[in-house]
């Protein structure tokens, strides 16, 4: 049961990641990233991260995506604006050898991991254990991170706004 | 180990509380239209009937659903069709869901098991529904997009801004009520409302945080897309909003997702600010004691009002009698409908009797009649609020679309902020 729920979840957000790049309709393609974002918060839910679980879908698949969405919708691009820019085969090349590359990378690094090892600890994921770390351990990045997203909205209603 | 009985309780439970969100919709439609005809000093519904039975304009449901299932469902050539299928099942689907976490009565101890009654209690209950909601915003960006039809577009893009601007004061809201009651679990969050503030008040979130409960409950209305925030649909501006090219089921769809959505909202309310199942003054311990004592009250009460309204029916049915009446069935609907209630009024007092005669409730009995207590107390405030939403529908004219932003943003998100502040500083002071 558990082991087809990560095939089938796992499945679904590689497909949703695959058809987000490969699709030419923008909206489509945003939607194939909303399934992606909501199977991986599934497998996360899986590990009884429910906090987790519930960030990942409130702001990533909630919040992001819908403004993503919103901008998609505002600027309502037409066929024609949509043609795609010839490639060659050097830069497809390329693309296909950093691919392996990472792909390569990515099996040396995670193949070592034995996941039937990894004891959870208690609370793992869930709204205290976050807060705690968020908080204490993980304070100054916090506090760095929240500074960067104040200077982000400053900076685009400066730019919004041409009069102050 | 789960064993299937574990998986029967939990299908009960979600049979349950979607069995419990799908019924309040016939209530809400039927409160809508009886509502707006009181309000505005009319009859309202008043002609579908069935064999002359017409309970007050109740059957006009089933004329209104027959009507929807028999209608051709559209699909204008100009649109995207996938999406615009699937566009109202998410706006559905995905609102239902969201009743998982909402808890209906307190933890029922019965068999030497222990039966939550919340279908999932989730750590971070309140955040899933948040979570749920945001995803619902989807259905109709999706539908006012696919229908290819810029009133359509116009209608979800106003849908979506406003969500987005609303959830932001909606979730502050909540971070009051989480530092009172230090968890964000809505069974936790509803247990700690069954104490007593003062001596003499119950603590509901409404009487801890009110002003957390006035921005809540206005953010609320506005999440769900109703008056005075309906702006997604406008007929004076973009003719019907998102759903403008939809017809048949698939209109009705939306249709019921709405009022799905008063029903989430309204549960919500009453579970963060109303005390939820709580009945006020009396907490779980003391219900299961005094069962027997509620149970007499219960049956007694119910079987008089039972009565009563039995004789105000047939009193009813004999003044249109004398009056010369319609001339045909209708004219009997009065007789049935209070014979109806003089059976279920004397089967509840001849129950009544029979427990006079009883001794003691037996534990799994003292423990159900407390149940139905709080699942009474429960669906009670629930269709409460229900009616508010309806109330304020009829009752207040609608905003414009530069107020409602001005509204959000620079209006309830500062306050949102005053809140929290205020609140810590409470608990600061309190717990010194």
């Amino acid at each position: 049961m558990q082991v087809a729920l990560f095939y089938i979840l796992a499945t679904l957000s590689v497909a949703g990641g695959l058809l987000m790049v490969g699709q030419k309709n923008p909206l489509a393609g945003a939607f194939s990233l909303i399934l992606s974002l909501c199977s991986l918060a599934g497998l996360v839910a899986m590990l009884h991260a429910e906090f987790v679980f519930i960030l990942q879908v409130l702001v990533y698949a909630g919040a992001i995506m819908v403004l993503i969405i919103f901008t998609i919708m505002l600027l309502n691009l037409k066929k024609e604006e949509l043609q795609e820019a010839p490639v060659g085969w050097m830069r497809l090349l390329l693309t296909a050898t950093l691919c392996a590359l990472g792909a390569f990378g990515a099996i040396q690094v995670f193949g070592e991991v034995d996941p039937g090892q990894v004891e959870l600890a208690t609370g793992f994921g869930n709204i205290e254990s976050v807060g705690r770390s968020m908080l204490s351990d993980f304070v100054y990045p916090f506090e760095v991170i929240s500074l960067i997203l104040l200077v982000a909205v400053v900076g685009v209603v400066l730019l919004a706004k041409k009069v102050i | 180990m789960a064993t299937w009985v574990d998986y029967a309780i939990i299908g009960g439970k979600a049979v349950f509380i979607w069995g419990f969100a799908l019924t309040l919709l016939p209530v809400l439609i039927w409160f809508e239209r009886k509502g707006a005809a009181f309000i505005q000093d009319r009859a309202g519904p008043n002609r579908a009937a069935i064999l002359g039975i017409r309970l007050a304009g109740f059957i006009h449901n089933i004329a209104d659903v027959v009507k929807l299932l028999m209608k051709e469902m559209m699909i204008p050539p100009h649109v995207n069709r996938t999406y615009f299928m699937i566009a109202p099942v998410l706006g559905f689907t995905f609102i239902l869901s969201a009743f998982a976490v909402i808890p209906w009565a307190d933890t029922l101890h019965v068999a030497g098991r222990e039966i939550s009654m919340q279908v999932a209690d989730l750590n971070a209950g309140i955040l899933f529904i948040l979570a749920i909601t945001s995803l619902n915003v989807y259905g109709i960006v999706l539908a006012g997009w696919s229908s290819n039809n810029k009133f359509a577009l116009m209608g979800g893009l106003r849908s979506t801004a406003q969500m987005i601007s609303y959830e932001i004061p909606l979730g502050l809201a909540l971070v009051g009520v989480f530092m009172v009651f230090g968890s964000a679990q809505l069974n936790e969050i509803v247990r700690g409302q069954g104490e007593l503030l003062f001596g003499f008040l119950p603590k509901w979130g409404l009487f801890v945080q009110p002003l957390g409960a006035l921005l809540f409950i206005v953010a609320a209305f506005a999440e769900t897309n109703r008056n005075p925030f309906d702006l997604p649909e406008g007929e004076s501006e973009i003719v019907a909003g998102y759903h403008v090219e939809y017809s048949g089921m698939r209109f009705a769809l939306f249709y019921m997702g709405e009022y799905v959505a008063i029903v989430l909202a309204s549960a919500m309310i009453v579970t963060l600010f109303f005390g939820g199942w709580q009945v006020p003054y009396l907490p779980t311990e003391k219900l299961v004691a005094s069962a027997d004592t509620l149970l007499k009250i219960m049956l007694g009460v119910g079987g008089a009002g039972a009565l009563a309204f039995a004789g105000l029916m047939l009193f009813w049915a004999k003044r249109m009698k004398d009056g010369g009446g319609f001339g045909d069935l209708r004219d009997k609907e009065g007789i049935v409908l209070g014979l109806a209630h003089i059976a279920i009024g004397g089967a509840m007092l001849f129950f009544f009797w029979k427990t006079l005669s009883l001794e003691a409730l037996p534990d799994w009995g003292a423990r159900t009649v407390a149940l139905v207590a709080q699942i009474s107390a429960f669906a009670a405030k629930t269709i409460f609020w229900c009616w508010v939403f309806i109330w304020v529908r009829w009752s207040l004219p609608r905003f414009r679309y530069d107020q409602l932003m001005r509204l959000g943003w620079k209006q309830m998100i500062p306050l949102s902020f005053v809140n929290i502040f205020v609140t810590g500083l409470m608990i600061l002071v309190m717990n010194r």
